[in-house]
């Protein structure tokens, strides 16, 4: 089936392949009737024998072995010598059968089943090994079958890992060779087996890939490794918080609308999040881990839920809504002073299984009052009238910002010294124009600012976007992957100061004030430093291109999302925002929504085709289904949401079908397409 | 048909006739080479049937023949094998099922069977053998949970403990191979992500770091490899592009020259799609160069689901519907 070459056949060619497979039909049909009747004598063996080396791949005929096997053996169990022989022929079956096909996964098996029967020596299948690794070392057929033997004969795993040393001094390019000795490192380094500690190791590792990378520009198989040394040394095994809402040291007003004026004796009942951003994603976020102190009602039983899709127990993103309420009205502000403890007893925990294990506090002022505002109208929120400047130096600025780096990093002194290194030695490569030289010099200074102390992180930023411009150019192939780096690069730099992040900070006069962060025209494919942003109410990536919303989950905080004039091709690319509660506005105009027949987020949306959500609920079942099932992404993402304003217009699905179809979908909606529904 | 002529003449063209004949004429081949795949004919015939519907040719076929001859190769044990009297497998279950699912014949099968047989394969560490010989492979997971979730079985097996045992196939790399420890390969790839992205569970994989490694299979000439440093081929325009869209990272890589590759595949006289050009075609690449053209948007393709490789309409009518 692979690389054969084309050829049209002459006559006597098809005819001396028809009369082939004629005589392949009747071994076949004679082999099949004997498997049918279970005839196990030595004639009907051989016969499928004779059948396997001409096709390993029969695979019924590996099956018919292995019940002969077992019929011979009932039979002649007490004789060691006899037992010995079958066996034998069987491996000598598989090996010939191998040297056809090499890759015969019918053929491997069997020999692993004849193993499984406690035959054979170690020394022998190394020898078998040999022999196929020599003539194919990428084969991981014998890879695997390599492993099977390993650990079968309970081979150490420094002899293995001599191994792949011996391999890739003989062909550097051997990426097999350096997969398995990722896979053995990391488990020993995992271990902290004798000799093998980070510090140490990885530095050699560093020297040991260097030759692969800079033999040939072409050969990836030390790319990869590279790239797994560099998150070795750049991140820490245990999980760390990298961000919270509200950040450590600010104060937060919390306003009680319209209590004054409510005639009923009930309590108002307001919630706020608090949100806690890890550096990777953890489970065992709870009240139980999770310690907040404070004289502020409401803080008893919090419910810690991740930010995720539902079939998720864990998230980086922990979400609790801390509810507040009194039953008495509420004339002069109170400050209440709230202490959040993480990790004081254990619990939380990262997927990968390392505890959270350096406990963490953060104090925020939450500032509570009664306000005479009444219950805000129904207004239409517009995107470019009655927003403020906001000075970079002013207080409440201060007060609600906080970028600090949270958690110094543990053990930094040899990841620094390492990358430092690191990027030395790519910048005096001679070839200024290789790939995977820039590529490579770009991750490592964003390695490096990400483990800078705060004051001189601005600096590398402009290298970093200058080195993915050149590799668009260079590598236009792969345009779009240096692009999203570059998205996100740019976003690390306006978010690395309080400074350059005011420039795009506004608030919105019409609504309470609150924080709108511009950072539309900004040519962005892709979102990032979400764990700056989480004080952001109101955001406007319009005019970027934008294709999914991956990222936003975590801005528990927005109210109002401007889409307009992006890349989204689909309401499934919107599914993270069903996580945002507190979404009211959303503008998704001028999109390509209904463009395109193939849907780049169906899977990473729930729904039942990924088994992650069930059947339609109430509303939906009042719905026509063939609507349902025709909108069916637009269906379960805006369902969940209590949208008041929206805009679709300028996308090919919001013809009239979709457009009534939505407002049934959506019953708080009152603003579509900048006109009010009638109710 | 392609858009418009200048950009047909600049990229080649579909000569989706041909490949429709190639399929048909396929089913009378009687050389050796054909033969010798008498016992995989199962898969054969998803492939075949799979792009005839891509190309909406699938009424070109006799229904009624297709599954007579289907049933034939049903197991008292609930499987099915490769082709009358062979051993059942689920490899080739899951092609039976899937050629069900595309005639909208899933009601011949007895369910309560079928997926007992496949259901019965799990192993006590959630991952699944091939059959009652014990072959443990990330390729049978994807199998046993693609097919139940057509046949709404999936509570039959145990998810978590299904998902956990891919979760452990996966490298450092990003990738996923065939068994704990295994080098990452595309196919297998495409197996592990598809059967997590059927079980929503998609935010085990690193979408960044498996997303690089993919995008880097595409080589100079457009078309993509396996794993590095081996040749492009057309099944890999499936199993590395399908993967690249579950994971929504498809734009990384160049996708007008990986068509004029596989546009360049074609036999265009005879029909049928090779895996490099000049090499001899066969059914399975016909069917993932279509595939992967659908994959492409390449017009006049129906838009094929990359989790279940079946074409989108037949899914949705199967999974959204009551």
């Amino acid at each position: 089936m692979h690389g054969r070459p084309r050829k049209v056949y002459k006559p006597e060619e098809e005819a001396a392949s028809a009369a082939k497979a004629v005589k392949f039909r009747s071994l076949q049909s004679q082999f099949l009737s004997n498997h049918h009747n279970k005839i196990y004598t030595k004639e009907a063996i051989d016969l499928s024998t004779k059948l396997l080396e001409i096709n390993p791949e029969a695979y019924t005929a590996w099956n018919y072995r292995k019940l002969a096997v077992e019929d011979t053996l009932s039979r002649q169990e007490s004789d060691p010598d006899l037992v010995k022989s079958v066996l034998d022929e069987e491996l000598k079956v598989v090996e010939s059968s191998l040297k056809q096909n090499v890759k015969s996964y019918g053929a491997w098996h069997h020999r692993k089943w004849v193993l499984s029967k406690g035959h054979s020596s170690v020394g022998n299948e190394l020898r078998l090994l040999n022999e196929f690794q020599t003539l194919d070392s990428r084969n991981f057929h014998a890879w695997n079958y390599r492993r099977f033997v390993v650990e079968l004969t309970n081979r150490s795993k420094h002899d293995e890992l001599k191994y792949t040393e011996f391999m890739i001094g003989n062909n550097i390019s051997n990426y097999s060779a350096w997969h398995n000795r990722s896979v053995l490192l990391s488990s020993l380094l995992e271990r902290k087996a004798d000799g093998f500690m980070p510090s140490q190791k990885i530095p050699e590792e560093y020297e040991l890939v260097h030759n692969a990378i800079f033999t040939d520009e072409d050969v990836q198989s030390g790319w990869f490794y590279h790239l797994w040394l560099l998150d070795q040394t750049v991140n820490v095994e245990t999980p760390l918080l990298i961000s919270s809402w509200p950040p450590h040291g600010s104060r937060i007003n919390l306003s009680r609308a319209g209590c004054l004026n409510d005639s009923s004796s009930s309590s108002k009942l307001t919630t706020f999040p608090l949100i806690l951003y890890f550096d990777q994603a953890v489970g065992g976020v709870s009240s139980s881990t999770v310690a907040i102190d404070s004289e502020l009602k409401g803080i008893e039983d919090l419910v810690w839920e991740p930010v995720s899709n539902k079939n998720s127990q864990v998230s980086c993103v922990w979400v609790a809504r801390l509810k507040y309420m009194s039953s008495e009205p509420c004339f002069f502000p109170k400050e209440y002073k709230v202490k959040v403890r993480i990790g004081n007893s254990p619990g939380i925990v990262s997927s990968r299984g390392f505890n959270f294990s350096v406990p963490y506090e953060f104090v925020f002022t939450a500032r509570v009052e009664d306000t005479v505002q009444e219950e805000p109208r129904e207004v239409i929120v517009s995107w470019t009238d009655g927003f403020d400047i906001w000075d970079a130096q002013s207080e409440d600025l201060k007060n609600l910002v906080n970028l600090d780096q949270l958690n110094g990093q543990m053990d930094f002194k040899w990841r620094q010294e390492a990358i430092a290194e690191e990027i030395d030695l790519f910048r005096t490569l001679p070839d200024s124009n290789s790939k995977i030289g820039k590529l490579t010099i770009a991750r490592l200074l964003m390695a490096k600012a990400t483990m800078s102390e705060n004051d001189v992180k601005g600096v590398h930023y402009e290298e970093i976007l200058k080195l993915y411009n050149d590799l668009m150019a260079l590598d236009s192939t792969h345009y779009h992957y240096y692009k999203d780096e570059h998205s996100v690069a740019l976003l690390r730099k306006v978010t690395s100061s309080t400074e350059s992040l005011s420039r795009h900070l506004f608030r919105y006069s019409d609504m309470n004030n609150s924080v709108c962060l511009r950072l539309n025209n900004s040519s962005l494919s892709r979102i990032a430093s979400v764990e700056k942003l989480l004080f952001v109410q109101m955001l406007d990536l319009s005019h970027n291109e934008l294709h999914s919303t991956e990222g936003l989950e975590a801005m528990q905080l927005l109210s109002c999302l401007n889409l307009s004039h992006n890349r989204i091709r689909s309401f499934s690319a919107l599914d993270s925002l069903r996580h945002l509660k507190q979404l009211r506005v959303l503008d998704v105009s001028h999109n390509h929504i209904g463009e395109h027949s193939v849907d780049t987020t169906r899977y990473l949306c729930s729904s039942p085709l990924s088994n992650s959500e069930w059947s339609q609920d109430e509303v939906g079942r009042r719905m026509t289904p063939s609507l349902v099932t025709k909108y069916w992404d637009a269906y379960f993402v805006l369902r969940d949401l209590n949208l008041k304003q929206l805009d679709i217009a300028g996308n090919v699905v919001a013809g009239e079908e979709f457009s009534s179809f939505v407002p049934q979908v959506v019953p708080t909606l009152v603003w579509l397409n900048g006109h009010k529904l009638r109710s | 048909m392609s858009s418009s002529s200048s950009s047909s003449s600049q990229m080649g063209e579909l000569v989706a006739d041909k490949h429709v004949r190639y399929i048909l004429m396929s089913e009378k081949k009687e050389s050796f080479e054909s033969v010798v795949m008498d016992h995989l004919r199962m898969n054969g015939a998803y492939w075949g049937l799979t792009t005839l519907d891509l190309l909406d040719k699938l009424p070109s076929v006799s229904v009624d023949e297709v599954v007579s001859w289907l049933l034939t190769c049903q197991h008292e044990s609930g499987g099915f094998a490769g082709n009358t009297g062979h051993d059942p497998h689920v490899l080739y279950t899951l092609s039976a099922v899937q050629i069900l699912a595309l005639f909208d014949k899933l009601d011949i099968l007895d369910v309560a069977k079928v997926s007992s047989y496949i259901a019965g394969l799990q192993n006590e560490d959630g991952s699944f053998s091939g059959d009652m010989w014990g072959e443990v492979d990330t390729r049978f997971s994807y199998i046993a949970i693609c097919s139940l979730s057509i046949l709404k079985c999936l509570d039959k097996i145990n998810v978590e403990k299904a998902v956990d045992y891919i979760v452990s196939c996966k490298n450092l790399d990003g990738g996923f191979g065939c068994t704990p420890g295994a080098e990452s390969h595309a196919g297998q790839i495409f197996c592990c992500v598809g059967a997590l992205a059927i079980t929503g569970s998609l935010h085990h994989v690193d979408k960044d770091l498996l997303g690089w490694w993919l995008c880097e299979r595409q080589v100079k000439s457009g078309g993509l490899n396996g794993r590095p440093e081996k040749l492009p081929d057309v099944c890999y325009s499936w199993w590395v592009l399908s993967s690249l869209i579950m994971i929504d990272r498809v734009h990384w890589i160049n996708k007008a020259k990986l068509v004029k590759f596989i546009l360049d595949c074609q036999d265009l006289e005879n029909g049928g799609i090779s895996d490099r050009p000049d090499d001899a075609v066969d059914i399975f690449h016909t069917y993932f160069g279509v595939a992967g053209l659908s994959l492409l948007e390449y017009p006049g393709v129906k838009a094929i689901d990359p989790a279940y490789a079946l074409p989108v309409d037949v899914i949705n009518r199967i999974l959204l519907t009551k």
